[in-house]
């Protein structure tokens, strides 16, 4: 529902590789006009999310090579370096208050992945 | 903010220090605020903060870190607090206090918690620049802006607190005196030989000690340059730090005609009224049968009396409280507890005296020898808090109590767990904890982690030494309960570790998923995958990146070692730390082409770090085509088996352990296990190679080898046991076959060897049952199990060379071929390292 106060955001879509390009129940990096953005495939259930590649918590570039679960049904990703963890569905981190990612839509159309930015 | 009214009676409370602080925390909790209103005045400018962790201000905590609560909260509950307002004046008829800044306010209660100020005795001199105390953040920033000057520090007291203040100038960088009035360092909590024991230590961290000195004079023009001695000695220095013991501060209570103490403090009765039954003392400040306590945790029992009392509860008594204390020096274990000094009449005394491990541990026996008196404990206080206990608590010692001062153990061969104290038992000092309410929260509030029992009960959030034993209490009333007695994994399975392993053998599961799909649920996490993997790498030994690549922690996904900024390090295996000149110049050409920063690690072989994820595959090749194997430093697998170079080159070698070491090397290189496994063997009994601190060790003898199991070094150093000793070759790996086999069988996910040991029944005796006796009929079992795995072993890297797909999983970006950009290095000494974080 729109009311006054709802910011309209216009979503672009980018093809961004192959289903098969990304590991099944793990993530991958891809890159998108210089943005890095880790996109994760839960193969188990075929859902698939995808984030800012950069880990909040230490400033360094790593989400993607973070190991993928859930926590009550909850998507989520752990980063490598010290195990933060983060819900990839509202990109809250699950392990502190302080830290949150961004987090983007994936749709799969023809075996090919695309990813929502916004503009 | 609660409004204060007429009809609501004035509590004031002065001072808000610490013991102020917890008076207001209490008034909260008892949700006085209903029938109370309370006002605090502070003479120092910031908020209650923590004093006993004072010194942890050098090092870096923050003031904020250390403030006790904010502002905030005060004006949350309803309380007025006033910072930086010294009150100057009691008017005890007309039941009213004025403050420096002229306020004048009525109280129906008045509690005084003014502390005490450091003592500075009258020295000659005392005034110059460049002298200092040890009590207050502003005396701590003082501190460290003249010290920034200064080259040298003479700390004049050698009690608890001149011990930390002299340990907080060595950080600062300088160069650091004490010097003690009596003829031994803690006077007041150690013994004589307890003392020269501290002595030793202290001077071994570069800590100057003078004793038997009494400053005459400070010399100096404004600022001092010299203490002069009684003895005419004297001592050059550029600043001084005076921690000679503390004064309380009664000056309110002297001025307003309350009785105080000819040596100081305001005489207080059991329910800390003073005099006057209207006002109320607590704290360091307050005399209580002619004795004052410098320390917090009786002061916040002297807070709850008081308040009780202002309730009209007169049931709640002061009694004499326990003075034990743990020095929080780094680098130092000292701890006295009860009669530490053995002043009880008839008490006997047990010593322990090590000059080689600087051990010097002294237990008091009642005359009957029953019960513990007190005692000392320096350079080890492992058994601190048990001891304290048991003294506490009037536990019956054993008929040979010299078995108290062993490690951790309390008499009988049996170690004595936190669950056989009564409930009675105060766990946590500083908060007035006891075992009963520690083990309420589980039963009761369903708390099950430590975080929850901190925040339930408070206990372990003072000085945090008895977070070991609440740790303890927690598991076994989890256990008690049934609980914990299942350690699954995680949410995503119902199993144990060893429960998995049955599965996935029993059943050939090969992949994570089979088992999730099969035997838990959801999608797994970081917790329950890799430890499946590892079980999986375990049974199976196959190729890790095969069908579990990202069920791998990030190391064994990328087989390297993930470093600051994202790189990789790339450590081959040098069996033994044997190595070839030409295998030597190929690391240092293949380190030039790909710009690694290069490093001797501690585990005798080469580190190169810095490379992309990308150029792992091709940096591999390179390595494999010289002959280099995977280290597998990133996996939970057999590490190194480090060697000393034995019998072919040393003069006093009995046996050859690099050759032996290799073949060790050789046979288990790889092996996954529930936690990385480290190896050494030393040529003869100087141990060079050290060999004890690993999970299996072997040190020559003139018959052959002893074999030591179960050692760590890292965080909790042990040294391994003896397992087997003067076998031969043959059945020393026969041995290792069995005890690794086990071990991987029947330890929890992430359990090093030693942590294995501990909590196994029976120990090192049933280990050796086990392996060496073979009493359980499973020897042969599992040396064929060891042989599977020994045979199914591959380089990894080789196996990812080759393969086309495998080499693909190494991409930074799977839709471009570009390199990271973000990635920045600096120069160091002729090398690169990341930028820091
Ligand atoms: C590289 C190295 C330091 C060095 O420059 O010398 C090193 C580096 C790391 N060590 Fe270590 N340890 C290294 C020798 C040691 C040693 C010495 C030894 O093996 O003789 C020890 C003490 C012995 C022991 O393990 O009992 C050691 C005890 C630890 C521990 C503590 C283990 C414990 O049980 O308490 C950890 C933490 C852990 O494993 O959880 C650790 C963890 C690590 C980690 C994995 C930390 C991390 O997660 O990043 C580091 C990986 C660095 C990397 O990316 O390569 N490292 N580490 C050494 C590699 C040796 C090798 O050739 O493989
Ligand atoms: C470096 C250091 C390390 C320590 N380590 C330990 C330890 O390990 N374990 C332990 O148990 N104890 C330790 N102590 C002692 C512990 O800090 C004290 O026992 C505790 O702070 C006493 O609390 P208190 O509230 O009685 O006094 P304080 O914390 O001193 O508070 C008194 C407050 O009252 C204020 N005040 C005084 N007079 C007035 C007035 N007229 N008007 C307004 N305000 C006034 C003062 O400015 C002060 O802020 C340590 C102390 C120091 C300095
Ligand atoms: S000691 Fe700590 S900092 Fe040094 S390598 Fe080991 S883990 Fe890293
Ligand atoms: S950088 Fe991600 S958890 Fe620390």
């Amino acid at each position: 529902m729109l009311n006054s106060d709802t910011i309209v955001t216009q979503r672009s879509w980018y093809k961004v590789a192959r289903v098969e390009d990304f590991p099944a129940n793990g993530g991958a990096c891809i890159k998108v006009k210089d943005q890095q953005i880790a996109v994760f495939h839960f193969s188990r259930n075929n859902e698939w999310y995808a984030s800012q590649h950069l880990c909040p918590h230490r400033q360094q570039m790593g989400l993607a090579r973070g190991m993928i679960g859930d926590i009550q049904g909850e998507p989520k990703v752990a980063c490598p370096f010290h195990k933060q963890t983060f819900s990839l569905k509202s990109g809250t981190c699950l392990s502190s208050d302080e830290y949150q990612i961004q987090v983007y839509p994936v749709k799969v159309e023809k075996g090919f992945v695309y990813v929502g930015l916004e503009e | 903010m609660e409004h204060f009214t007429e009809n609501k009676k004035n509590l004031v409370l002065v001072g808000n220090g610490m013991v102020g602080y917890k008076f207001c925390e209490k008034f909260v909790e008892l949700g006085m605020g209903a029938t109370y209103n309370l006002m605090v005045f502070g003479e120092e400018p910031r908020v209650a903060y923590d004093r006993v962790k004072l010194s942890t201000y050098f090092s870096g905590t923050t003031e904020e870190e250390l403030t006790l609560a904010t502002a905030d909260w005060y004006e949350d509950n309803g309380i007025l607090l006033f910072t930086n307002e010294l009150v100057t004046e009691i008017d005890r008829n007309e039941q009213q206090i004025k403050t420096q800044k002229g306020t004048c306010i009525s109280y129906y209660k008045l509690i005084l918690a003014t502390g005490s100020s450091a003592f500075v005795p009258p020295v000659q001199g005392v005034e110059k620049e460049g002298i200092f105390v040890y009590r207050t953040i502003e005396d701590l920033e003082a501190i460290l802006a003249f010290g920034k000057r200064a080259r040298k520090a003479v700390v004049i007291g050698g009690g608890l607190l001149g011990l930390e203040a002299a340990k907080a100038t060595l950080d600062m960088g300088l160069e650091t005196h004490v010097v003690e009035f009596a003829p031994r360092l803690m006077p007041r909590q150690l013994d004589e030989q307890g003392a020269q024991t501290l002595k030793n230590k202290l001077e071994a961290l570069d800590i100057y000690i003078h004793l038997n000195k009494n400053t005459r004079s400070f010399e100096g023009k404004d600022t001092v340059k010299k203490l002069h001695f009684a003895d005419d000695t004297s001592l050059e220095t550029d600043m001084v730090i005076i921690s000679a013991g503390i004064r309380p501060r009664d000056e309110l209570a002297r001025q307003a005609n309350l009785a105080t103490g000819g040596r100081g403090g305001i005489a207080v009765n059991y329910h800390m009224q003073t005099s006057d039954p209207d006002i109320y003392a607590i704290g360091e400040v307050a005399l209580f049968q002619q004795k004052t306590y410098g320390l917090v945790a009786p002061g916040y029992e002297m807070a709850e009396v008081a308040l009780q009392h202002i309730l009209g509860n007169s049931e709640k008594k002061f009694e004499n409280v326990d003075m034990s204390t743990k020095l929080k020096l780094i680098g130092v274990d000292v701890a006295s507890f009860g009669d530490a000094l053995g002043e009880t009449q008839g008490a006997r005394t047990v010593v322990l005296d090590s000059q080689t491990s600087g051990v010097y541990k002294r237990l008091n026996i009642s005359a009957d020898g029953k019960r513990l008196l007190g005692g000392v404990l320096v350079g080890d206080t492992e058994s601190y808090n048990m001891l304290l206990q048991i003294t506490n608590n009037q536990l019956t010692v054993p008929a040979e109590p010299a078995a108290l001062l062993v490690e951790g153990n309390t008499g009988e061969g049996t170690t004595m767990k936190a669950s056989d104290l009564p409930d009675s038992a105060l766990i946590c000092s500083c908060e007035n904890v006891d075992k009963g309410t520690i083990c309420h929260s589980v039963v009761e509030k369903g708390v099950s982690n430590l975080a929850e029992v901190k925040k339930c009960t408070k206990a372990g959030t003072g000085c945090g030494g008895c977070m070991p034993m609440v740790k303890d209490l927690l598991e076994e009333t989890l256990n008690a309960q049934g609980k914990a007695v299942k350690k699954v994994i995680c949410e995503h399975f119902d199993y144990t570790r060893q429960e998995l392993l049955d599965l996935v053998k029993v059943n050939h599961i090969r992949t994570v998923d089979e088992l999730i799909d099969r035997y838990g649920k959801g999608q797994g996490c970081e917790i329950c995958k890799p430890a499946v993997a590892s079980i999986l790498a375990s049974t199976w030994n196959e190729m890790i990146l095969k069908d579990n690549a990202t069920s791998q922690d990030t190391n064994d996904r990328f087989l390297a070692n993930i470093q600051k900024g994202g790189s990789y390090s790339v450590v081959p295996r040098v069996p033994a730390g044997e190595i070839t000149p030409d295998k030597l110049i190929v690391l240092g050409e293949v380190a030039k082409r790909y710009h690694l920063y290069c490093k001797i690690t501690g585990g005798q072989r080469i580190d190169l770090f810095g490379a992309r994820l990308e150029q792992l595959p091709d940096i591999w090749e390179e390595l494999i085509a010289a002959g280099f194997e995977s280290g597998h430093a990133y996996g939970k697998s057999v590490r190194t088996v480090k060697s000393c170079v034995g019998s072919t080159w040393c003069r006093f070698g009995v046996q050859d352990s690099v050759s032996f070491a290799i073949q060790i090397e050789e046979r288990y290189k790889g092996l996954r296990a529930p936690h990385k496994l480290k190896s050494a063997v030393s040529g003869c009994i100087r141990e060079c190679a050290e060999a004890r601190s690993k999970d299996f060790g072997i040190i020559a003898t003139e018959k052959g080898w002893n074999l030591y199991v179960c050692g760590n070094g890292g965080a909790n150093p042990q040294h391994a046991q003896l397992l087997a000793s003067d076998i031969d070759e043959a059945t020393c790996i026969r041995m290792i076959d069995r005890f690794l086999m086990f071990y991987i069988k029947t330890a929890e996910p992430l359990t090093r060897t030693a942590h294995w040991l501990k909590s196994m029944e029976g120990g090192i005796d049933y280990l050796r049952e086990v392996v060496v006796m073979d009493s359980l009929g499973i020897g042969a079992q599992l040396e064929q199990e060891m042989t599977l795995l020994v045979n199914a072993y591959t380089c990894e890297w080789r196996e990812v060379v080759k393969n086309p797909e495998l080499r693909k999983q190494f991409k930074q970006f799977v839709n471009s071929d570009e390199e990271d950009t973000t990635m920045k290095f600096q120069p160091v000494r002729g090398q690169r390292v990341p930028l820091a974080w």
